[in-house]
């Protein structure tokens, strides 16, 4: 033992130097995790930012539109021949239902900003792999020389359903599939969800039956949730009849995936609530329901809603039980009823991913964009809900 | 033992299981009305076992089984018309850590006389807030702020809000269960001092690790050894002149 008078002095030790050269080496290692998870974060934001800011411009093109009887029968006739790959053939199909309407316009020429074809989009955009045609560029090229060529704010990304032509394609279909779907989820699994773990946790006795049951739901929340896509098809679409692709078949199936991590959640919650409070309202004379109802249940509240909003996030961005259940659908237009056919944001963004064109490969990352939003909107609202209705005991 | 007391509590030959642990051996028991009464003895004697009994706190354990009788006045509260709701407005229980409910002063006090529906919320709910607050001793430091939490007192306050808390359901018998524990010497006395008051209204039963406490407190003290009760009698004498010789060991610290 050295028992020299500088003891404490820490460069007198002859391990002080090795020490502390693990400490730093700790700290670094530490950081440099840090580090890569920030990186790959970060890579992640900007690419996907990156590629989805250019979907929400469309390119519109100012070009003479021959209003003409003949236009009721053959679209085509309405713009000249060498415009006709250069204007959005999806606007161009519209013009006999609007010569329908207006009457009065037939026998005009007008001089219109129309949205362009995806590839022209494209080309404007200097995308790789736009497709455009090398003489329809020239054309491109001149009329953007005379300004009639011009980008707009995408309207119709939010306006419409899927569709062949990129231009035209948007993600309210989905967006409405995924609000249906998930009300439906939250509106079976919270309820059930809840109820069960307050069973489980205040009034179940301690035997085998519920210790076999706790075992399970705890195996249910780590399966591979396409089993529960399987586990949806064979009840709720061959069993009971619940219509294919429907956001009532979706609902229910994520649902059932959601349940055991509501009820993991809750009961989490219930047991952080000290059991001095329940011997608090039990010593009073309370009742159970009065007992959980009034002291544990306010309590475990935070918990219990964090613990079901983050459950709900991942329902919604849940892609593989849908596609059993036949939700990975071409769906123009929104859906009315929870018995229509319908399809949801991932299963959307999936969809996108797989087009050929390079038009959809900026939707996709648009509509991974708009999905991460929603996603941190509702972790956000977690954390806040969990925030301000802290308590302390 | 003097023959005008009256017996609020009876038990005769309790025996008390944790599943196959038998925590009591048959405890035979007298607490009078209107007396403090003590239960002292090392931890795991059964003491805390035997005072949660009596108001049926033991219920909430699963592997709890007992046996034999508790008389509260005549009526056997294991009896199976009792209604367990009702016994615990009769027989009220203070906590060894204090537990207010998150809740303001006010609701602490308010929350149970309005579940037994005892009064309507208005001026009768606040007269019954102020009469347990002052009956607690507790009523010239929080008037001020009944809408406070009863979290954010301090420990010996939040300790007389529980007293105070448990007065409002109007009860005969008040359990404590080392209601002193987790308290400094200065919130102990003011404890000491509120149960001396209540006594004049109310039965207590105290648990308590403090000897001097019993002492000073109490007016009558059972000694439990290992689920056993060794030595019942007036406090003078079990910390005077002792029948037995554990009580007497363990009084003056020579074990326990």
């Amino acid at each position: 033992m050295n028992k020299s008078p500088n003891i404490l002095i820490g460069s007198a030790h002859p391990r002080h130097k090795k020490r502390e050269r693990a400490d730093t080496r700790f700290r670094w290692y530490g950081l440099t995790a840090l580090g890569m998870a920030l990186a790959f974060l970060v890579f992640f934001f900007v690419d996907i930012i990156g590629q989805a800011l250019p979907a929400f411009h469309q390119t519109e093109v100012r070009v003479d539109v021959h209003y003409s009887e003949a236009v009721k029968s053959n679209y085509n006739a309405g713009i000249d021949h060498k415009l006709r790959r250069i204007v959005s053939r999806a606007w161009l199909r519209t013009l006999p239902a609007l010569l329908e309407k207006q009457p009065e316009l037939i026998g005009q020429t007008r001089t219109e900003w129309v949205p362009a074809d995806s590839r022209v989009d494209q080309y404007i955009k200097q995308h790789e792999g736009h497709g455009l045609k090398e003489k329809y560029q020239k054309t491109v090229d001149a009329m953007a020389a005379q300004g009639n060529i011009r980008q707009v704010f995408n309207a119709a990304f939010f306006s419409s359903g899927d569709s062949k032509l990129p231009e035209n394609a948007g993600i309210l279909a989905a967006a409405v599939g995924s609000v249906f779907t998930l009300l439906l989820t939250m509106l079976v699994a919270v309820p059930i969800g809840i109820m069960t773990a307050i069973y489980l946790e205040e009034f179940a006795p301690d035997n085998h039956f519920t210790r076999m049951i706790e075992v399970n739901i705890n195996n249910l929340a780590a399966i591979p949730s396409i089993l529960y896509g399987l586990l949806g098809l064979a009840i709720f679409i061959n069993f009971m009849g619940v219509p294919r692709s429907s956001a009532l078949a979706g609902g229910l199936t994520l649902a059932l995936m959601t349940l055991p991590i509501i009820i993991i959640a809750t009961r989490a919650a219930l047991r952080a609530v000290p059991e001095s409070i329940r011997e608090a309202a039990y010593g009073l004379g309370a009742s159970s329901l009065q007992t959980v109802w009034h002291h544990v249940l306010p309590l475990a509240m935070p918990g219990i809603l964090t613990g079901s909003i983050i459950g709900l996030a991942q329902a919604m961005g849940e892609t593989a039980p849908l596609i059993i259940v036949g939700m990975m659908a071409y769906i123009p237009e929104p859906s009315s009823s929870i018995l229509d056919a319908t399809t949801v944001l991932p299963a959307q963004v999936y969809t996108w991913s797989t087009e050929s064109l390079r038009g959809y490969a900026e939707r996709t990352a648009a509509g991974i964009l708009v999905l991460l939003t929603v996603l941190l909107s509702l972790n956000a609202l977690a954390v806040a809900l969990r925030n301000r209705s802290q308590q302390n005991w | 033992m003097s023959t005008e007391l009256e017996n609020k509590i009876t038990v005769r030959d309790l025996k008390l299981w944790y599943g196959d642990f038998e925590a009591l051996h048959g405890i035979n028991l007298d607490i009078y009305s209107g007396k403090i009464t003590a239960f002292i003895g090392p931890s795991g004697c059964g003491k805390s076992t035997f005072l949660r009994t009596l108001n049926r706190m033991n219920d909430r354990i699963p592997s709890c089984r007992i046996e034999g009788t508790v008389l509260l006045g005549e009526q056997d509260i294991y009896a199976p018309e009792v209604d367990v709701v009702q016994l615990r407005t009769h027989v009220g229980m203070v906590f060894q850590k204090p537990n207010p409910f998150p809740k303001s002063i006010y609701e602490n006090i308010a929350y149970a006389p309005r579940i037994h529906g005892l009064v309507d919320d208005g001026p009768d709910m606040d007269e019954l807030v102020e009469t347990a607050l002052r009956k607690a001793s507790i009523w010239d430091e929080v008037k001020d702020k009944l809408q406070q939490p009863g979290t954010a007192l301090s420990g010996g306050q939040q300790q007389r809000l529980c007293i105070a808390r448990t007065i409002a359901v109007q009860p005969d018998v008040i359990l404590m269960d080392e209601p002193c524990s987790a308290l400094d010497p200065i919130a102990t006395a003011k404890i000491e001092e509120l149960m001396d008051e209540l006594k004049q209204d109310y039965t207590i039963v105290i648990v308590t690790h403090n000897m001097q406490q019993a002492a000073r407190v109490s007016d009558y003290t059972a000694y439990f050894y290992l689920g056993d009760l060794i030595e019942f009698g007036e406090t003078s004498t079990i910390f005077t002149a002792p029948n037995k010789q554990e009580t007497e060991d363990y009084i003056t610290g020579r074990f326990g």
